[in-house]
């Protein structure tokens, strides 16, 4: 089989947590193939990514140029032409940098492409056989695709449990020079960061996170009156903010926060796989959805089919009552 | 600006229950109802927020059979200035690479400045517009929730990235953008608007006139391929609690107080 | 005895210097206000077009009630009886008004009809009553300078306060009652000192008490008063006449001609375009009011014709929230865009969007049609059909909410604003318990019924509403009715898709609907929605009679068809909400009234906004989508009036009311305080069965010490 690729982000001179998932996924293709990890970006973190990446792949290639010390998939696209082989297979994490950069890469590469692969299944012949979802996660597909020139695929991320495998002592090459002058119709410029909201999410141990069946603005003090019970903060799904009930720095999810709670109560929450994404640290998860067919039952600890609106006031005069006892 | 905004019509997803159908291989199609891809639709607001300022032309085009024809004069009746429907027998089974090939015949017949996607779709693949840039060899930005229109042929667009965050580029004309929703708010079109623009002729291409062989798209051309639906056995799931209310209620403060919820 | 009085030789040569200017105050003042009121009448002209013109008695009624009789005036008592006195007064003073203008001309000119011993009575009539219009004005301005009543406050949004020009108004009536009296009274006075007695003594009236006054003075000096006097009187008469059509006062001149005008279709909404019928309207190039010149000329009379009452506004569910709508300031902006574009010289019109002008566009979509402002409005001056021509120009330019497009998608695609299938709709009438007790028929061409319960998407999709289906077929089944249900061909009835301006797709909502219920050959409809019942009523045309459950019961109720257990937990208080729908808009206040009266050991308390003055949840149908600005939600003001008036139960009559209500008791905190129940479920829980006694399900009791507010 062709070589396995892994495109790794990191920041700040640590991998992210899709840097172990994707070799978990390279195995799932090829349990004997030797992935390559490819670590691109400028300045002093990227040696010490790639050194750390040496436990989990056998080979690691270093491209330290400055026009990749921001990660422009533009530029970086025309970077991965100039040194993957022919046919080789390209891992990358299914997120806004993925989809920047891998359809491109595909076509690039005259390789064939999936997106958002949350499993696989094995080679047959010149096919990959791989599971996606489609209509928000609603139904599985599964997808044959033909590798013989090559594949792209984004991998979603979380869904291939990292391995716990003895750690291998990979090598680091640097491929620098192989990339040249690089440039884009593309050029970056700044990032601006969302507006702080007064609660920082991401810091709350337990979180009472609502989506669309908390169905109203006026709605929302039933979490609130709950998490100030329970010392939690209150959070929420993509929806919840685009109805405007809350405010954007309240978004858990792949285009809002990332958090990593002990406790997560998913009120009135679906269970797309976009605010599944921001939840990361495997908490307690407690859902509660009017919809006994909801997704998130699928990955919540504990579920509860109830209309939250009745039942966070119940929950919360019942924490109070609890709470009142104890201060006796 | 000449803007050329790429639609899909879909199962609209506010007004379908998706489930699989009898025979287990596929979603039960039968009482689907269809609208055009809802991040399409902010794509093709865009496009005219845009040409109201700047000056300029907006079309439509989509890849699909006749009923597609609905989506197009949805969008003419919206203030899309010209609709093209793109159909031919040979481009069914077309995968992604397929699609953006049709799409490409298409862009080198005219002269667009700018070339418009939703970000994705009903199969959440997102990968239509990208392939189309790559292969027109056109700068491409996903996820742009803003589009500024710069002096000598540039944009400076912001990307949708992590946290909320905003991602600020310049990118050089032609290029290839996916929209994401939430960029602007669409105005209405209803009957009236559809039934005013219903006899305005709309201009099909087939293979023939975008010059492609039958055999460079459509299925015998795909490589990738949805092989069936299914909805899999999940795993242990949750644990659901079974009682009443009250019942509930114990018992999840019980396991949230061993779980640390309480404070 | 009485004898015609001959003038002696001083008053009538007293005025002949001053002929010709007279004449000259009456030529310029009668041509300025001819030539004002053409100008005002300008826009009107350009106007689009309403025929008001037909059903002449009717509208005369209508004159006599409200205009002369002022009806509507004493629902503010205060105001509406200084109002009426002030109105007679003018009334009364008419003629002696015009009298005394002529006889400045011609000095010995007498109304015809007024000489003799009628002239005498008249005299004394108008002698208290310019008495009692002076008393009027100094109250009128005491009150506007010193009480202050809420209603006239301007918010800062809108501009600076009017007092000072309603103030000026009232001062210049008053001077003008006080010119007249004196130049009675100089007349009186003269003829006293002449020793004629010559006129009942109008005691204590201001003639009477000014002549008093000049019981001693001098025959020049007199005449010197008598002079000043009637120019005064004329001066200050032309200068009102006027000065009215540039502010509020024009409502003198232009209510009677409004009032006669007035809508005489209650319920009905105005078409697209008046002549234009609903196969030619896609000719129409722009649906709805985007301009000033797009209002009916009649629409425009409304904006002249307001008498900046604030009683519309003080009423109004969505002001009391703080929505950005006060209906007062919907006539006033538009009048005083009428006045700017419209000026006395130069270049009339301008065609600006209203929307974005002098409306915002939150604003127009504020308004649940509840219709409370027309109610009040003593000058009957319109309100829906300006909102919802304002809406339909928005549709048209594509200027909808985003939060109302997902239901109007949905409305379009399956025929209710959730986005639920079509073949889920009678689901309701399948859940198993249910069917056993209760078999619900769904009627087509093949298999008809004589009554069609049309149930409409609300009772039909939501879980809670069903109940009230439910409740609602029971009940139908229980009187003996045959009927049976659209099912899966029923459609939205539309009604809000309408009134927020959808026109086509109400006509196309409509047609579905017509075309089944004739398929179905019912002969009457019965609904448990009031604003299915409304759209069956007035916006649907060609279909049978249309009933609503409660008027159903209540007719059953008395014919002894529907018994009534008594109620069991007898300490609960009950209050009954009216839907604006079922009450204002259609006037049945009673029938729901009637059925709670006969449930045995039912206590029922008013709230004290009840039957036309009913406070409205928030609204229906697509309202439940739309998200205000606002301060409070109307529902949890509403709730908070039933705990007011000691109630724990409130029942209601519509699902919409349910839902804003049910919604509002969490919201404000009532939980365990007050309960909700529709009319059917009440009904249905308390009937007398014979095959079975039904285990009631009640609201919980309630001690009175938790009411809220003790």
């Amino acid at each position: 089989m062709a070589r396995i690729f892994a495109y790794i982000v990191h920041r700040a001179g640590v991998a992210d947590d899709s840097a172990a998932e994707l070799a978990a996924a390279a195995k799932k293709i090829d349990a004997a193939a030797s992935p390559t990890a490819i670590v691109t970006g400028w300045g002093p973190g990227l040696d010490n990514v790639c050194s750390a990446l040496r436990a989990s792949y056998p080979e690691v290639w270093k491209i330290a140029t400055e026009a990749l010390a921001h990660p422009n998939a533009e530029l970086l696209r025309k970077a991965l032409v100039r040194v993957l082989p022919a046919g080789a297979t390209v891992l990358v994490p299914h997120d806004h940098f993925g989809i920047d950069l891998a359809p491109g890469l595909s076509i690039k590469l005259n390789a064939s492409y999936v997106s958002d692969v949350l499993g696989i299944e094995g080679v047959e012949g010149t096919n990959l056989k791989v599971v996606r979802q489609e209509f928000g996660g609603q139904v599985s597909a599964h997808v044959r695709c033909d590798i013989s020139s090559g594949a792209v695929l984004t991998v979603r991320p979380g869904a291939f449990k990292t391995l716990e495998n003895i750690p291998l002592s990979g090598t680091v090459v640097d491929k620098s020079a192989d990339v040249g002058a690089l440039a884009a119709g593309r050029r970056y410029l700044q990032t601006i960061a969302a507006e702080a909201g007064d609660v920082d999410i991401t810091k709350h141990n337990v979180l009472v996170s609502i989506g669309r069946g908390i169905q109203g603005k006026e709605n929302v003090v039933l979490a609130q009156e709950l998490a100030e019970a329970l010392g939690a903060a209150v959070s929420c799904s993509r929806p919840v903010v685009d109805a405007k009930w809350l405010e954007k720095s309240r978004q858990v999810g792949s285009s809002g926060k990332t958090v990593k709670p002990k406790v997560y109560l998913a009120c009135g929450i679906s269970g797309s796989f976009q605010h599944l994404a921001g939840i990361k640290g495997n908490p307690f998860i407690v859902a509660i959805n009017k919809n006994p067919k909801a997704p998130i039952f699928h990955v919540a600890d504990v579920g509860i089919v109830d209309d939250i609106l009745e039942f966070l006031p119940e929950l919360t005069s019942k924490v109070r009552e609890m709470q009142g006892v104890s201060r006796k | 600006m000449e803007i050329l905004v790429c639609a899909r019509r879909v199962p609209d997803t506010s007004e379908n229950e998706i489930a699989l159908n009898s025979a287990g291989n596929d979603i039960e199609r039968d009482e689907l109802v269809y609208s055009i891809n809802e991040p399409d639709n902010y794509a093709v607001e865009e496009a005219l927020q845009i040409v109201a300022r700047v000056r300029g032309q907006v079309t439509v085009v989509t890849v699909g059979g006749e009923d597609n024809e609905e989506i197009l004069r949805r969008e003419m009746a919206m203030g899309a200035n010209q609709a093209v429907l793109i159909t031919d027998d040979a481009f069914a089974g077309s995968d992604g690479r397929g699609i953006a090939t049709i799409l490409k015949a298409f862009v080198q017949k005219g002269k667009y400045d700018l070339i418009l996607t939703g970000v994705q779709a009903e199969d959440g693949a997102a990968q239509v517009g990208a392939m189309l840039a790559a292969m027109l060899d056109y700068p491409f930005a996903s996820l742009v929730n803003s589009i500024e229109v710069l002096e000598g042929g540039k944009l400076k667009i912001s990307r949708e990235i992590e946290g909320g965050n905003k991602e600020i580029s310049e990118i050089d004309l032609p290029c290839v953008l996916s929209i994401q929703t939430g960029i602007n708010e669409p105005r209405y079109v209803g009957m009236r608007g559809i039934r005013a623009v219903a006899s305005v002729p709309i201009p099909t291409y087939g293979t023939a006139e975008l010059g492609l062989e039958s055999g460079a798209v459509g299925a015998t051309a795909a490589k990738v391929r949805r092989v069936d639906y299914f909805v899999p056995a999940f795993g242990k799931g949750a644990e659901m609690l079974e009682g009443s209310r009250e019942e509930n209620i114990e018992k999840l403060l019980e396991l949230l107080a061993a779980k640390g919820g309480l404070k | 005895m009485m004898e015609v009085v001959q003038f002696a030789a001083p008053i009538t040569s007293w005025l002949v210097p001053g002929r010709t200017l007279f004449l000259v105050i009456h030529i310029l003042g009668i041509t300025s206000f001819g030539y004002i009121v053409a100008r005002r009448l300008l826009p009107l002209v350009r106007a689009a077009r309403d025929p008001r013109f037909d059903r002449p008695l009717a509208r005369l009624r209508n004159v006599l009630q409200f205009w002369l009789g002022q009806w509507k005036h004493p629902r503010y008592k205060v105001a509406g009886i200084l109002h009426i006195f002030i109105f007679a007064g003018f009334i009364l003073l008419a003629m002696r008004a015009f009298t005394v203008l002529l006889v400045g001309v011609h000095e010995n000119f007498v109304m015809p009809g007024l000489s003799g011993s009628a002239g005498q009575i008249y005299q004394v009539a108008t002698d208290y009553a310019a008495t009692v219009v002076l008393l009027c004005m100094i109250f009128a301005i005491v009150r506007r300078l010193v009480f202050r009543p809420a209603r006239y406050a301007v918010p800062a949004r809108y501009g600076k306060a009017h007092t000072a020009d309603a103030v000026f108004l009232l001062a210049l009536i008053a001077m003008l009652m006080v010119a007249d009296s004196l130049f009675e009274a100089t007349k009186a006075a003269l003829q006293a000192q002449q020793g004629q007695t010559v006129e009942l003594a109008t005691v204590l009236s201001l003639p009477w008490i000014l002549k008093g006054a000049l019981a001693s003075t001098s025959l020049p000096m007199l005449g010197r008063i008598y002079y000043s006097a009637y120019l005064s009187h004329e001066v200050v008469f032309y200068f009102l006449l006027c000065y009215r059509p540039f502010g509020i006062q024009f409502h003198v001149e232009t209510s009677l001609f409004n009032i006669y005008f007035a809508k005489l279709d209650q319920g009905t909404l105005k078409p697209v375009r008046w002549g234009v019928s609903d196969g030619h309207l896609d000719q129409v190039k722009s649906f709805g009011v985007k301009k000033f010149e797009d209002f009916t000329w009649k629409h425009m009379l409304d904006f002249y014709s307001c008498a900046d009452c604030g009683r519309c506004s003080d009423n109004c569910p969505a002001n009391a929230v703080g929505r950005p709508l006060s209906p007062r300031f919907i006539t006033i902006k538009a009048r005083d865009y009428a006045f700017q574009h419209y000026p006395m010289f130069g270049h009339a019109g301008n065609g600006q969007p209203l929307i974005g002008g002098i409306y915002s566009a939150d604003e127009i979509w504020s308004c649940t049609t509840c219709g409370a402002c027309e109610a009040e409005c003593p000058l009957l001056v319109e309100y829906i059909d300006k909102i919802v021509d304002l809406r339909r120009g928005m549709v048209d330019d594509g200027n909808v909410p985003q939060s109302l497009q997902k239901p109007l998608q949905a409305l379009e695609s399956r025929g209710n604003p959730y986005g639920k299938m079509e073949k889920k709709r009678a689901d309701w009438a399948s859940a198993i318990d249910f069917k056993q007790r209760c078999s619900v028929k769904t009627l087509d061409k093949k298999n008809g019924a004589d009554t069609l319960y049309f149930v409409d998407s609300i009772t039909s999709y939501d879980d809670r509403m069903q109940s009230i289906g439910r409740a609602a077929a029971k009940i139908l089944g229980h009187v003996g009715e045959n009927f049976g249900i659209l099912g899966a061909a029923e459609r939205d009835s539309g009604h809000e898709v309408r009134r927020f301006g959808e026109e086509t797709l109400f006509m196309a909502l409509r047609d579905h609907n017509v075309e089944a219920i004739k398929a179905c050959g019912a002969k009457r409809i019965v609904t448990a929605d009031p604003h299915a019942y409304n759209a069956l009523k007035h916006d649907y045309k060609d279909v049978p009679p249309v009933e609503h459950i409660s008027q159903v019961i209540a007719k059953a109720v008395k014919s002894g068809k529907i018994k009534f257990k008594p109620i069991e937990k007898s300490n609960n208080v009950y209050t009954y909400h009216d839907p604006c729908y079922l009450g204002r808009h259609n006037q049945v206040y009673d029938d729901p009234r009637a059925v709670l009266d006969a449930i045995p050991g039912l206590k029922r308390v008013e709230m004290s906004r009840s039957r036309d003055r009913s406070f409205c949840c928030g609204g229906g149908g697509l309202m439940l989508f739309y998200e205000p600005k606002e301060e409070q939600r109307m529902g949890v003001k509403r709730v908070q009036m039933a705990a007011e008036a000691s109630a724990n139960v409130i029942v209601t009559a519509c699902p919409f009311c349910m839902v804003n209500i049910e919604d509002a008791i969490k919201v404000a905190g009532l939980e365990g305080k007050l309960t909700a129940i529709d009319l059917a479920e009440l009904t249905d829980q308390q009937m007398v069965r014979e095959d079975r006694v039904v285990k009631a399900v009640e609201p919980a009791v309630v001690q009175q010490e938790l009411v809220l507010g003790r």
